[in-house]
């Protein structure tokens, strides 16, 4: 059970099935918890307070290293393509709070880098 | 007022309507994710009905390309889907009446968009009745939910279907990055949030070389940290201002 739950779920197609039951029945269990099982219980206050701060903490841990990595290494100049049309995409969500608008133009910053700049 | 089943449905399926056009592309974005991160069309498409949460199946794409362990990927997709206990908390009272099998099938399709309308329509008529299962709300929530969960398998197909013709030197999975950013950047609302994502960003670049991709959740724990103590602090200073 240990070895298995250590692979990495490109190992076999079992595993990456077997790791895709087991998230999703996970996720079925949390969605389920309050619903069916403590029908009559509160969340306790800190969880409520943890849960609010999971979404940008985890959100954040994932884009941050996804701008700031390149080739292995943190890099932080102008010729960092990823960086540049990233932080273009936050200013545009902060401004427009549009997804669409975000995503479409961070991705048409970058494809323009590529091709003028050759980042 | 109570209203006939069908309605209820009908008018479930039509306030998610507008939230689908975010949906829709979020799926194809996933589809295209999970081809290029290497998962077989099968389970790509599996996974939308298995899974059933938009941002943590993105997630699980970017840790198999990434070949993170099982035991990661299955961790973080519960502290991602670890918010929808408060759903279930919040819808629970509403539904506590049903029959158990109502409450299987609700429960599946208790997603954050399909939670949104629900949770607006029953509290639409709070007080007397609350909790009585004859005034057929429940048939709004089946309709939310089924309408969302359609759209989220065809967009999935869809994604699928365009992400093999599509060429790994188009960056397509810089998208996950963007995603996130259009999900977090409105949601820093206040200080505490706000430095709570700033610590968890910064930890994740200083760890990303940990073994296991353990830095994520480490990077994750200590921005819910940050968050909590600096939320203290806050209600502690307005307690003693007042």
């Amino acid at each position: 059970m240990n070895t298995f739950l250590f692979k990495s779920a490109l190992d076999s197609p079992a595993q990456l099935w077997v790791t895709l039951i087991l998230a999703g029945l996970l996720t079925y269990g949390i969605r389920l918890s309050f619903v069916l099982l403590f029908s009559q219980r509160e969340i306790p206050g800190w969880l409520r307070q943890a849960l609010r701060f999971v979404p940008p903490a985890v959100l954040t841990a994932i884009i941050f290293p996804e701008l700031l990595i390149n080739n292995n290494t943190i890099d932080i100049t102008f010729g960092n393509g990823r960086l540049i049309a990233g932080l273009i995409a936050i200013l545009v969500a902060w401004k427009t709070k549009s997804a669409v608008l975000t995503i479409v133009i961070g991705m048409a910053t970058l494809w323009l880098l590529q091709v003028v700049l050759h980042l | 007022m109570i209203v006939t089943p069908k309605k209820e449905f009908l008018s479930g399926i039509r306030a998610e309507a507008p939230i689908l056009v975010g949906v829709i592309p979020f799926g194809m974005i996933y589809g295209v994710l999970a081809l290029s991160a290497g998962i077989p069309a099968s389970a790509a498409q599996a996974m939308s009905a298995i899974v059933f949460a938009g941002s943590s199946q993105i997630l699980v794409t970017q840790l198999v390309h990434q070949l993170a362990p099982s035991i990661v990927i299955i961790l973080t997709v519960g502290v991602v889907n670890l918010r929808h206990a408060l759903y279930s908390a919040s819808v629970a009272p509403y539904v506590n009446k049903l029959r158990p099998l109502w409450k299987w099938i609700l429960a599946y399709l208790l997603t954050d968009e399909a939670y949104a309308v629900t949770i607006l329509h029953y509290q639409k008529e709070e007080g007397e009745e609350k909790e009585v299962p004859e005034n057929n709300k429940h048939w709004f929530f089946l309709g939310a939910g089924l309408a969302l969960w359609s759209s989220w398998q065809l967009s999935t197909a869809a994604g699928i279907l365009l992400g093999a013709v599509v060429p790994v030197s188009w960056s397509l999975d810089f998208t996950l990055a963007l995603t996130f950013i259009a999900l977090v950047v409105p949601a820093l609302k206040d200080k505490a949030t706000l430095a709570a994502a700033l610590s968890a960003g910064i930890v994740a670049v200083f760890s990303f070389r940990f073994p296991y991709k353990l830095g994520l959740m480490l990077a994750a724990l200590i921005g819910i940290l940050v968050g909590i103590i600096l939320e203290d602090l806050a209600r502690k200073r307005t307690r003693q201002a007042s």
